[in-house]
């Protein structure tokens, strides 16, 4: 392939306040090319591709360094918009698709072909009549190059989901000067024999000289069907190669094999070993868990805790790592058989989980996790008061007990000091907190329940470093000094591998594997992308 | 050192009251000035002021927990003004000869009167308006997100079936039966025997000399009795907000997943503030109506909710957040600003038109100005917070 490349991306350079998320990217297509971009979440695809699109976001937020070039020429993207004229399209993960629309309409929508009526120079195009017959045929031959086999007048929200993709995939095709079609995870959502029949059209459309970018987290489609494969890794640019000189094993450890150290000292983990845990005592018991949770859901997950342990809980997003708390917590419709220090434990039941001594620090910490317009002090002390009673004068009035404000300020006080909350005193609003204290807050506030077990989600997500050092320090001790069983899910794997035992590893909603901490970057890599025989 | 942190203190203090209630403040002041320019009497108009604030007070109230729970201003309080109403007419349905039919009941007559009477209808008027709270309550359940539109409707179309059902009520005491006809109850019904003033004239503070009953003097005056019954039901519900039904409710109005997640029942807690809110607003009718001096019934209720909610509003209340402090504030802001403005225009008007400013045939329209203004500030302030709501959602 010697062919000069149709888009360039060249040192691509972003921040984000002040953190660097792409550090001098390279990413060079060829017309007719399958170039698969790889990388965990968070590595920085989206942002890259974000950059490609000229989305208002890049450019409200201080725009980026480096160049784009298409056809050597330096080009600026301003907006989606300009990227079409320019030749790029994109396949979305999330169908853009107007449902009541005929697939005919919305592969025509807003480049519809026109009669051209002599009123037109009055009243301008927008009222110009539309040319039916050249849309229905214009679709009909999208359709049929991509091999779809229906009817162009079918309504999409009739279509079965694989074939919204497919009407996607034509509306690009049907672009007449597409260059670079980019594919955003295109078969997350399709069955088998769909993904396959999809792949195949991508290669086709490649074969006919249009540059393809491809984005998935499936690392067996990269070897069945890419040319190239470039991986990122936390913002850079890890490697480019040609398909054939890398194997499925070293693709998933470049994908993961960071530098652990990054700012986070490993912390010393408790005694029990990944294969003692048939001689513990289980604590917790899921057996065929299902959650409806949008965007993570849970399909039939089996899983033992060991009373005393910190299992973490990995995944790439939307596998349903995420959904496993809160189902079991109750606030995502859940099935399945759980059993929890020897009783079976009800599901769809917060209160019921809570009172038994379940507890749990969301993910959402801003949405689920606090009252935001409350003092720090009511945040810790609410849900106790709520579920335990606790915090309360006159109990023997019922539900008319009132606050007691002087045990409400005291255990305040003595969190923010055990916690190192930087406040300016329990009474400020927990909004003016930064992302770290809040979610000390949080820990406070499941803690003040006094739990057997804890649930934390996502615990260092958006908070700074010397924040997540304290968190993670915090849930280390809380384990070892009050033999608090604890489950973290993170996205994070090298924070979960600092802290955690044993790592279960979650992929399409099932129980992908579990893994000691210590287990090497190729099985971690390996099971996450779904391919199980690790 | 403590003048300083006094003086920040009382910034603080001033910002936080908000530059839409210090306006009002500066219209109000300028409104007395001119008043007492005019000469007229500001000891009458302020004991005016408290009067107009205390009676309508537990109807702004009643408004709180609602918006606390979630669910808005709740625009359905005409629910629980109905309940107050047919309540009032219960005991007073106690006068007739053979009240509903029971021969017995003829020797308590005395009880509609006075103190029991007032009291009686509480008693009848509150747990009437729980049930019916609850009812609406659950209904507001089936249209979440809709609450506030549904409430107005709700409203409107209660008072419309009460009109009927008025219209038909086997009254039998002559002061409640519609004079011709001979059916049904009439449209107003006087309540000087009963209990007028009841609260207002309780352990009332009058620095004038009142001529006869059911005259106020020209000095200013406390209705004590009316504001201890307004504040203690304000210090009841500042209580209710620290219990933990109080703060679970709380809890579930700023944020219903937090709510869920620690386990209270969202929807339990905005039906008990809607059943709260129906029975503040049942009795906040038989407040208003001891002060005003007879019950109005048919539409009068129709446009109540209105008053209130702009004064809740003009307090400095969302549709988020409301608090005891915007109640007490608002009413008093709103209802003063009323009670002042119309006597105010009115003596500018006699004075324009005895020095032949203003032509006599035209000076009645000019009389409408008060309310016009009313109209203009309480659906202003309606529309303001409405549209506050749209920015905020976006």
């Amino acid at each position: 392939m010697t062919s000069p490349p149709v888009l360039e991306m060249l040192g691509i350079h972003k921040e984000y306040d002040g953190t660097p998320v792409l550090k001098g990217i390279d990413l060079a297509l060829r017309a007719g090319e399958l170039h698969a971009l790889l990388g965990e979440n968070g590595a920085g695809k989206s942002t890259l591709m974000n950059i490609l699109f000229g989305m208002p976001v890049i450019h409200s937020t201080g725009g980026f360094e480096g160049s784009i070039r298409i056809h050597g020429k330096d080009v600026d993207v301003q907006s989606p918009a300009h990227a079409m004229r320019l030749g790029i399209g994109m396949v979305h993960q999330e169908f853009m698709l107007i449902p009541g629309f005929e697939i005919h309409e919305n592969v025509k929508l807003n480049r519809e072909p026109l009669r051209g009526r002599a009123y037109r120079r009055v009243l301008g195009e927008s009222l110009d009549l539309i040319d039916t017959d050249t849309m229905r045929s214009d679709s009909r031959s999208a359709l049929a190059r991509i091999h779809l086999d229906v009817s162009e007048t079918t309504l999409v929200s009739s279509l079965p989901v694989g074939h919204m993709q497919f009407v996607e995939i034509a509306r690009e095709v049907d672009k007449k000067n597409l260059e670079v079609l980019v594919f955003d995870e295109p078969t997350a959502v399709l069955t088998e024999s769909e993904a396959t029949i999809l792949l195949g059209v991508m290669r086709e459309l490649a074969d006919e000289g249009v540059a393809i970018l491809f984005i998935t987290h499936r690392l067996e489609e990269v070897m069945s069907v890419a040319d190239s494969v470039t991986i990122l890794r936390d913002g850079s640019h890890v490697v480019t190669t040609a398909r054939e000189k890398i194997t499925i094993e070293e693709i998933a450890e470049k994908m993961i094999g960071r530098n652990i150290e990054s700012g986070l000292s490993s912390v010393a983990k408790a005694a029990p070993s990944a294969e003692s845990d048939d001689s513990a005592d289980v604590i917790l018991e899921i057996r065929d868990l299902e959650v409806d949770m949008p965007g993570e859901m849970v399909r039939g997950v089996d899983l033992s805790v060991s009373h005393g342990e910190i299992l973490g809980i990995a995944g790439l997003a939307g596998q349903g790592k995420v959904g496993i708390a809160n189902g079991l917590m109750g606030l995502y419709p859940a099935r399945g058989k759980v059993t929890f220090a020897g009783n079976p434990l009800s599901l769809n039941a917060p209160r019921e989980a809570l009172t038994a001594g379940l507890a749990f620090v969301s993910e959402d910490r801003r949405g689920v996790g606090l009252l935001l317009g409350e003092s720090i002090e009511m945040n810790i002390a609410i849900p106790s008061m709520v579920i335990c009673g606790s915090f309360l004068k006159g109990k023997a009035l019922g539900p008319l007990a009132w606050v007691d404000r002087k045990a409400v300020r005291s255990n305040a006080e003595s969190m923010i000091d055990k916690l190192d909350i930087r406040t300016t005193g329990p009474d400020q609003i927990v909004r003016r907190l930064s992302g770290g204290n809040q979610q000390k807050v949080c820990l406070a506030r499941a803690l003040c329940l006094e739990p057997k077990m804890l649930f934390v989600s996502e615990p260092t997500r958006g908070i700074d470093i010397g924040a997540k050092q304290i968190v993670l320090d915090w849930l280390t001790r809380l384990n070892r000094e009050q033999g608090i069983t604890i489950v973290i899910t993170s996205s994070e794997l090298a924070e979960l591998r600092s802290i955690c035992q044993r790592i279960a590893i979650i992929c399409e909603g099932k129980l992908a594997g579990i893994l000691a901490s210590d287990a090497n970057d190729v099985q971690f890599g390996l099971l996450m992308s779904g391919k199980a025989s690790a | 050192m403590i003048v300083a942190q006094l003086r920040e203190r009382l910034r603080e203090g001033a910002i936080s009251f908000g530059y839409a209630r210090w306006t009002i403040v500066g219209f109000l002041l300028l409104l007395w000035i001119s008043a007492g320019l005019l000469g007229l009497s500001l000891g009458r108009l302020f004991g005016d002021c408290l009067v107009r604030s205390g009676m309508n007070g537990v109807l702004v109230l009643a408004l709180l927990l609602p918006v606390r729970a979630g669910n808005g201003l709740n625009f359905g309080i005409p629910l629980g003004i109905v309940c107050g109403l047919l309540a009032g007419v219960f005991v007073m349905e106690l006068n007739a000869t053979h009240p509903f039919g029971v021969e017995a009941f003829e020797a308590h007559a005395d009880l509609s009167k006075g103190w029991s009477g007032f009291t009686l209808a509480h008693l009848i008027a509150l747990p009437l308006a729980a049930v019916v709270g609850w009812g609406y309550g659950w209904l507001l359940e089936r249209v979440r997100g809709q609450e506030m539109m549904v409430g107005i409707y709700v409203g409107f179309g209660a008072i419309a079936g009460m009109c009927v059902l008025w219209l038909k009520l086997p009254v039998t005491y002559e002061e409640l039966i519609w004079p011709i006809g001979g059916e049904g109850v009439r449209n107003t019904i006087l309540i000087d025997d009963y209990y007028k003033w009841i609260l207002d004239g309780w352990m009332d503070i009058d620095f004038g000399e009142s001529g006869r009953k059911f005259q106020r003097s020209e000095a200013f005056f406390i209705p004590t009795g009316l504001l201890i019954y307004w504040l203690g039901a304000c210090g009841l519900i500042a209580m209710f907000l620290r219990t933990r039904s109080g703060i679970a409710m709380s809890a579930a109005g700023e944020s219903p997943a937090y709510a869920r997640s620690i386990g209270i029942s969202v929807s339990k807690m905005r039906i008990r503030s809607t059943v709260i809110s129906t029975v503040l607003a049942a009795a906040g009718i038989l407040v208003y109506t001891q002060s005003y001096g007879f019950y109005q019934l048919y539409k009068a209720p129709l446009w109540m909710a209105f008053p209130a909610v702009a004064a809740l509003l003009l307090g400095g209340a969302s549709l988020r957040n409301a608090t005891i402090f915007h109640v007490i504030v608002g009413t008093v802001l709103f209802q003063s600003l009323l009670t002042t403005s119309l006597p105010v225009v009115n003596k500018l008007v006699y004075l324009l038109q005895q020095n032949e400013i203003v032509d006599v045939r035209y000076s009645s329209s000019l009389g409408n100005i008060p309310e016009i203004a009313r109209l203009i500030i309480q659906n202003g302030v309606i529309l303001y917070a409405l549209s506050r709501v749209a920015r905020d959602s976006r």
